[in-house]
């Protein structure tokens, strides 16, 4: 087994690398749409505290542990969690942090390759002149393979096979092309997002038309901002504001684990962890509120921006809106919007190879490039059915049956059953006591002493909560009436985004039921055999991971038995 | 805007740039520890 294969060059290179890692598409596109739909300023101040008592102690937790198993020669969760816990099964909750990274990383390139391609055709001018409907009718005919907007047969494939071999390649360049790649990345990025967000505040009335004469980006803004106090009871603002910790800081994944296992046992990580994480706060919070919702609401207005408000408004909206700026400037902004949400992607993407790369190189005895190639191979295997793999609804829509599936077990629940599990291992099985110790050892900031107890008590317990609640949404996602209803004996109706009704298919099967079209019943038909099938590929990456980890566990006892001997 | 948001806004947006500035500072102005760290950028060329 190899001790130690690379190297951070510098400190800032580690924090922006790890800013990187967390500032992804979330920032701009997931947090301004969690905030439109669940009050706006309501949801900032849940939001805030999730930070402090959820996402600053597993930054910390997740820093600690890397470290630490760092020092054993472990850069991966597999084993680092094995050297934290007595108990075998521990390295097969830390499958998760590779398994999560593969799993997001085979769709997430594509929605990288989707910026690419943007920036491309924003440059050529492809969106100059079109309407709104225009725009958005681009977009899905973008990702149906058969047809092509450049002339490139099966663009869409080759803009992600362009994507995925340009993060193999900058893999394959070990920590010090990650590095570069932040170095690059990040300061590009805030500059294209501080262009873009001064252009949202100070966009005010400018963009009313004809068609919308009441638009105004003071209205999105006002929207966002204004604080309403009362709101603050609403469980399902605070699950959506704990939800969204996740996606932002991306904690629970198992790359700050890598990213940190490079450190050495004198480094601090709590100045890191904490620089990195408010960082990547600075660009949700400061950058990411001020672009898409003003801006959209400064020409469409706030009720289509309520009603429409969504992942697709990046690719679908924003060309349109630009459009309005004259056919010099909403060719930078293009580039500029499309290009920050490529770096955003671009460095995050680059973070879920390096634990697959560490595992490989630590049990494998890997050769650099050799693991990133086969991660290159394994993203285009798991990730090329999410390319070609969709059904066009009757009305004429995309339906990315098998990438949806990816973004909901890999992308978001396996991110909470990681967390959890690592929450409690290293609060009460590795113990705080020595959790704290180790989180201080070579700190450079005094952290209060309240944060031990929160990271005994309330992170977990709060992680706890976030899982039920994924696990049992109530009928409409009411959790107040369904709370009240279960206090007066009426039971408890699950919704069909709860995940128990997701594994049985209820959702689907219900609409089934209920069709009478005959095209309507074979769409749904063949999008449960979909569902099914992308399962049964996660199901066997999570199955083949855990084997290799297997594997490398006989192999250590076995050196070990032989060095004894 | 209305005031209210305005407000709210600036020192939510205020407080977070800030933080976000103060702990960046401090990464930059802490010494560097004396070798072996794990930063190859202050490494001995030899």
């Amino acid at each position: 087994m190899k001790t130690k294969q690379d190297a951070w060059g510098s400190r800032v290179g580690l924090i922006l690398a790890m800013a990187g890692n967390a500032v992804g598409l979330g920032n701009f596109l997931r947090f301004p749409v969690q905030a439109v739909q669940n009050g706006g300023g309501t949801f900032i101040i849940p939001y805030l505290v999730c930070f402090l008592l959820m996402g600053i102690p597993l930054l910390w937790m997740e820093w600690s542990m890397g470290r630490f198993g760092g020092k054993r020669g472990n850069h991966s969760t597999p084993f680092i969690l094995d050297t934290m816990g007595k108990r075998r099964f521990w390295k097969y909750f830390g499958v998760f942090g590779i398994f999560t990274n593969i799993a997001v990383a085979s769709y997430y390139c594509y929605i990288e390759s989707w910026t690419l391609s943007y920036v491309f055709h924003s440059v050529v001018g492809t969106f100059s002149g079109m309407d709104q409907g225009q725009v958005a009718a681009f977009f899905n005919s973008y990702l149906k393979l058969g047809k092509s907007t450049t002339g490139i047969p099966y663009e869409a494939v080759v803009f992600y096979l362009v994507c995925l071999g340009l993060n193999t390649y900058i893999l394959s360049r070990g920590l010090k092309g990650v590095e570069k790649a932040a170095k690059i990345g990040v300061p590009l990025l805030l500059v294209f997002g501080a262009v873009l967000a001064f252009k949202g505040l100070t966009l005010g009335t400018d963009g009313a038309s004809a068609a919308h004469p009441d638009a105004s980006a003071w209205d999105g803004l006002n929207f966002l901002w204004t604080p309403q106090l009362g709101s603050i009871w609403n469980i399902n603002v605070w699950l959506a504001a704990a939800g969204q910790m996740f996606f932002t800081l991306s904690v629970g994944m198992g790359t700050i684990h890598c990213y940190s296992s490079y450190l050495k046992s004198k480094d601090d990580v709590a100045l890191n962890a904490v620089s990195a994480g408010f960082m990547n706060e600075f660009v949700e919070v400061v950058l990411g509120s001020l672009i898409v919702i003003p801006i959209a609401a400064g020409y469409l207005g706030l009720d289509w921006v309520k009603e429409n408000a969504g992942f697709g408004m990046a690719f679908q909206t924003m060309p349109y809106l630009f459009d309005q700026w004259g056919p010099i400037i909403s060719r930078f902004a293009g580039v500029f919007w499309f290009g920050l949400l490529f770096f955003a992607g671009i460095t995050s993407s680059l973070a879920m190879g390096t634990p697959w790369m560490g595992f490989m190189q630590d049990e494998y005895n890997f050769k650099r490039k050799a693991a990133a190639w086969t991660f290159g191979g394994m993203i285009l295997f798991f990730g090329l059915p999410t390319v070609l793999i969709y059904q066009v609804a009757i009305d004429g829509t995309v339906d990315q049956v098998f990438f949806n599936q990816y973004d909901y077990w890999a992308g978001t629940v396996s991110l909470v059953v990681f967390a959890l599990a690592e929450a409690v291992l290293f609060s009460w099985i590795f113990g705080i006591k020595k959790g704290w110790a180790e989180l201080l050892s070579g700190a450079d900031i005094k952290i209060p002493i309240f944060f031990k107890y929160i990271m005994l008590y309330i992170t977990p317990v709060m992680l706890i909560i976030v899982f039920l609640g994924a696990l049992f949404v109530p009928e409409g996602n009411d959790w107040a009436q369904a709370i009240s209803g279960l206090f007066h004996g009426e039971g408890w109706t699950l919704d069909h985004n709860s995940m128990i009704k997701m594994i049985t298919n209820s959702g689907i099967k219900e609409q089934l039921s209920a069709a009478t079209d005959p095209a309507q019943i074979k769409f749904l038909k063949n999008k449960i055999i979909i569902v099914n099938a992308a399962r049964a590929l996660l199901a066997s990456m999570f199955i083949g991971i855990s084997l290799l980890v297997y594997i490398a566990y006989r192999r250590r006892n076995k050196s070990g038995e032989e060095q004894a001997s | 805007m209305n005031s209210s948001a305005l407000i709210f806004m600036v020192i939510i947006q205020a407080t977070v740039t800030i933080f976000t500035a103060m702990f960046f500072r401090k990464v930059l102005k802490t010494p560097k520890q004396p070798e072996p760290d794990s930063y190859t950028e202050n490494d001995d060329e030899s």
